[in-house]
């Protein structure tokens, strides 16, 4: 309201100039500010710190019988962990690598040729497909069946029949000992 | 919104929708060159402060939402878990919290203004209706909102609040039964408020919205009062005011973000970082700042309603009826005016003896004479609730009570003294709400609750019959033609933003400082403090004055009220390092502090908040954390076989308690639970210098004083007696980076580690709010200049 501006009349072109440019850097001033809202207003849905914390499991191995399979929970999610047998080891062994979908050696997906660990989550839309016990089908190349869009997986927990794009995924993993395993 | 006429867009795309629904013509018409009076002063930013305010609101309460857990066992750490483990968590409920009292102070200005303006008056009535409806609406909002955290003042506020209701005669007690869901607040009632927390600001969206729409039917009003003659009086809403109202709300949020990042509990209450333990009330319960006027008016009625007291009532009434709101008495009335004052003041000095000296020992003889004593037309509860609401309904008829032809007060002498005293009246009894109700605060709140109705049920009456009409200018233009005094006004709103709260607020720089400890500030300090430091009693050492504490079973922390009398002295200001705006914490005492808590404190409290991943800030490597971790041992399972088992820890369990529960801690303290420490520092008024204090405060008992076995003397205890021997001893810890092993240092290094605990978040807080303030003053003067060189075409 101050009245002791009067209109500028000379030099109208080099004011225009200066308007122009105070008025671009207020609105470059709007779009940061509100951008650096934005982003901890949305960041804030990532996972909190406790449960990025909690993202390792620690898994004894000894109960588990050859051709015995066990289910533990990982980061939310089921993990598989098979103990295989001297024959799902070979049959995984002996596939064509390269007649697969999503081609991988049993080799590339195991470290211990007696110890598959998968994240048991179909790579179709999210199911959890059945064979863990010996009373699941176990699909037609003997792995796991996933029952919502009828996916197949082998003994490597690899893609054979169905809709699923990619292998079952192995998570991080290490050895502690000859029988227990840190999963994350 | 249907208008026939429309003017084509250049843009085909805007021009199909438009075509379609003409939305864009809506906000071109309503917010491009709505014709705005073109001499608004800054009050007149605060109505788009208070939308900017609410679309805050909602926006962190949703994200909020995402992360809270509205059932009474998991409330409190859901909150505390968004504090310290969510992702930026700690800011969103910082922005929550103190954006309801800055809501609340745009609001309170935005009323104001309309009052001091006249803006209620015709054709603006069902305008300002709406407005105290969204005020209503967000008092309900803000008092659900303040329960969610299920603290102490959470938990004890609702029980306060919702037994209001069981005032009301007869169906009072099963409406209260209604609200709670049980028999006492608990979950149902959490879950209840939840839902209508999260409902409540969409039916403020929604009641904003006919505010607008209303306002827009209408056109503002201006600080001149007068209407609009023609276009010379205004000026297009885009771009005068967007940009006007742009700066204006960037000078509102400096000082809001000053207070979210660096006194982000300078609002709330230290007693609210307690969990909710329905076995014990703080001592001194006080509701949030912007409801203690309409508290202090619910407690001004102390007393029954008798019959003597309403004879009076009855005439003064017909008295203010006769000579306020009619121009001229009744012949018989003002013939008779002498006997019947008479009258009332017989009436009176009985009434009010009952009322108000009942408890002056001097006058019993006299009051002993009063017959039919026991009469009571109305209990002091229901008066106190009736008075509460009426202070809210009075402001819904203020259009239909003032009818003085001249709305603005610039133009009516009178009228603004009264406005400014109620102003002032409105503050003091906020002051009074926060106060303990006895002593000077009651009577001072009794007259300034008189004279808050009496403004709006005698003064404004009277002023419509009596107040000369004054020539007002003849239009807005050749006003501000002449008066270039509007820039004084808009300095002053200026000052009012940037110094109410910091005024009302005064000392608020202590973190944890509660509202009415600042506001007291002078001579009432050791009242203020001494409630939360008789918590203290039993939260630092759950006291052993067993009288006092005894049913704490449940909660962990808490207390009840200490000895009564004593006026422990004040707290000496330690020179924290992590104190002032660019503080930081001291990682070398962080980690003495660590070691001092985990020799000596742990082996009673636990700090089971924290997590051992946690100690990471403090400057420890990840082996490090995973060897402290792992020196403790965990119960786990059920494994394979379904056994519980042990295990060594791991970085992401929290620190381990000392006790397996709340009882065994008790029985193995001597009755007394010693309280968690994770958030010892925010939930105590005085913060880092009052543990410090009790650390420090144990001295020999002064001759004459009995102490019962187990307790000890600390001269910043509250009543004195503490059942904690005093903890640290010379020597007691060897630290190795050479520091004095001396009590003082062991206090202020665990201090400093327990400020931490309860505050993890404060050097980010601090960065981030350094940034934040720097960019928006920038931002604000790049707008003033943009305002300032648009309004030059205005001149």
């Amino acid at each position: 309201m101050s009245i002791e501006n009067p209109a500028p009349d000379h030099g109208a072109h080099e004011d225009e100039g200066r308007r122009d440019f105070l008025f671009l850097t207020a609105a470059a001033f709007g779009a940061v500010g509100a951008g650096s809202v934005a982003w901890p207003f949305i960041d804030q849905m990532n996972p909190a710190a406790d449960t990025v914390a909690l993202s390792t499991t620690e898994v004894d191995l000894t109960p588990i019988e050859s051709g015995q399979a066990i289910t533990v929970m990982w980061q939310g999610k089921p993990v598989f962990i098979r103990r295989r047998t001297p024959e799902e080891i070979n049959s995984a062994e002996t596939t064509d690598v390269s007649a697969l979908r999503d081609p991988q050696t049993d080799e590339s997906r195991v470290k211990k040729p007696e110890w598959l660990v998968l994240v048991g989550i179909c790579t179709h839309l999210g199911c959890v497909p059945q064979g863990q016990k010996s009373t699941d089908v176990k699909g037609e190349y003997g792995g796991w069946f996933c029952p919502c869009h009828g996916s197949h997986y082998d003994t490597s927990g690899r893609i054979r029949k169905g809709p699923a794009p990619k292998n079952l995924a192995v998570p991080k993993y290490e050895f502690l000992a000859d029988t227990k395993i840190l999963i994350g | 919104m249907g208008s026939t006429e429309r003017k084509a867009f250049d843009n085909p795309v805007i021009e199909w929708v438009d075509s379609r629904l003409p939305i864009f013509t809506m906000m071109q018409r309503e917010y491009g060159v709505f014709p705005t009076p073109k001499n608004f002063n800054y009050f007149w930013n605060f109505g788009a402060i208070a939308m900017v305010m609410l679309v805050t609101m909602i926006l962190t309460g949703i994200l909020l939402a995402m992360h809270y857990n509205p059932s009474a066992a998991g409330a409190f750490d859901s909150v505390e878990r968004i504090m310290r483990d969510v992702k930026h968590g700690w800011m969103l409920r910082y922005l929550h919290a103190n954006g309801a009292s800055f809501f609340f102070i745009a609001v309170y200005i935005h009323i104001f203004r309309g009052l001091y303006y006249g803006s209620y008056k015709k054709p603006r009535e069902l305008l300002w209706m709406l407005g105290v409806t969204i005020l209503l609406l967000m008092m309900a909002t803000a008092f659900m909102g303040y329960v969610l955290p299920w603290g102490q003042m959470s938990f004890w506020g609702a029980t306060v609040i919702t037994n209001l209701f069981s005032a009301i005669p007869l169906v009072g007690d099963s409406i209260v039964t209604l609200l709670w869901g049980g028999f006492s607040v608990d979950n149902p009632t959490l879950n209840r408020f939840f839902a209508l927390h999260y409902l409540l600001p969409f039916v403020i969206i929604a009641v904003v919205f006919l505010h607008v729409w209303a306002l827009h039917v209408t056109g503002s009003n201006n600080p001149l009062g007068i209407d609009v003659k023609g276009p010379q009086d205004t000026l297009p809403f885009h771009p005068y005011y967007t940009m006007k109202d742009t700066f204006g709300i960037l000078i509102f949020l400096i000082v809001y973000a000053a207070f979210v990042f660096f006194m982000p509990n300078a609002l709330g209450h230290p007693d609210n970082y307690i969990p909710a333990n329905p076995l014990v009330t703080p001592a001194h319960i006080v509701p949030e700042w912007y409801f203690l006027p309409f508290y202090a008016i619910l407690r001004a009625i102390t007393f029954d309603l008798n019959i003597y007291l309403a004879g009076a009532g009855a005439i003064a009434v017909v008295m203010v009826h006769q000579y306020c709101w009619v121009k001229t008495p009744d012949q018989r009335i003002a013939s008779k005016i002498k006997p019947i004052i008479a009258v009332a003041v017989l009436l009176a000095i009985p009434g009010s003896l009952l009322a108000f000296f009942k408890d002056v020992s001097m006058l019993k003889p006299v009051i002993d004479l009063i017959p039919f004593q026991s009469l009571s037309l109305m209990p002091a509860k229901l008066g106190g609730v009736l008075a509460m609401f009426g202070s809210i309904a009075v402001l819904f008829l203020l259009p239909f009570i003032d009818n003085h032809p001249v709305r603005s007060a610039r133009f009516r002498p009178w009228f603004r003294t009264s406005v400014y005293v109620l102003l002032a009246v409105f503050v003091v009894l906020g002051v009074c709400g926060s106060k303990p109700a006895e002593g000077f605060w009651v009577p001072l709140a009794q007259i300034t609750t008189l004279y808050y109705f009496g403004f709006f049920l005698a003064i404004l009456p009277w002023l419509n019959n009596n107040e000369t009409v004054q020539r007002v200018p003849g239009s807005i233009h050749e006003a501000v033609m002449s008066m270039p005094k509007s820039v004084l006004v808009a300095l002053l709103a200026i000052g009012l933003v940037a110094f109410a709260p910091t005024q009302a607020f005064a000392k608020a720089d202590k973190e944890a400082a509660p509202v009415e400890h600042t506001k007291a500030a002078t001579a009432d300090e050791e009242k203020v403090v001494t409630p939360a430091e008789g918590q203290e009693g039993s939260g630092e050492e759950s006291t052993a004055e067993s009288e006092h504490s005894a049913p704490a079973e449940a909660g962990e922390e808490q207390a009840a009220a200490a000895g009564g009398g004593h006026h422990a002295p004040e707290l000496p200001k330690q020179d924290w390092h992590f104190k002032g705006a660019f503080g930081s914490y001291d990682r070398a005492a962080l980690q003495r502090g660590f070691q001092v808590y985990k020799q000596v404190c742990a082996a009673c409290h636990g700090m089971k908040r924290v997590a051992y991943r946690n100690l990471s800030a403090l400057g420890y490597t990840e082996d490090q954390i995973k060897s402290v971790a792992a020196e403790y041992t965990y119960i786990d399972g059920p494994d394979e076989e379904g056994e519980m088992f042990e295990r060594p820890g791991k970085p992401s369990d929290h620190f381990k308690s000392p006790y397996l529960n709340d009882n065994q801690a008790k029985a193995s303290n001597n009755g007394a639970l010693p309280p968690d420490l994770s958030l010892i520092v925010k939930a105590r008024v005085g913060g880092p210098d009052y543990v410090y204090g009790i650390l420090t405060g144990y001295e020999a008992a002064p001759a004459g004083t009995e102490l019962a076995a187990g307790q000890h003397w600390n001269k910043y205890m509250a009543g004195n007696k503490i059942a904690m021997s005093a903890p640290l001893l010379e020597g007691a810890v060897a630290y190795e980076d050479g520091s004095p092993t001396t009590v003082d240092q062991y206090a202020h290094d665990v201090t400093q580690f327990l400020a931490w605990a309860s505050e993890p978040e404060l050097e980010e807080r601090k960065q981030t709010g350094i940034k934040v303030i720097i960019f928006l003053a920038v931002f604000a003067f790049l707008m003033y200049r943009v305002k300032k060189k648009i309004w030059e075409k205005a001149h």
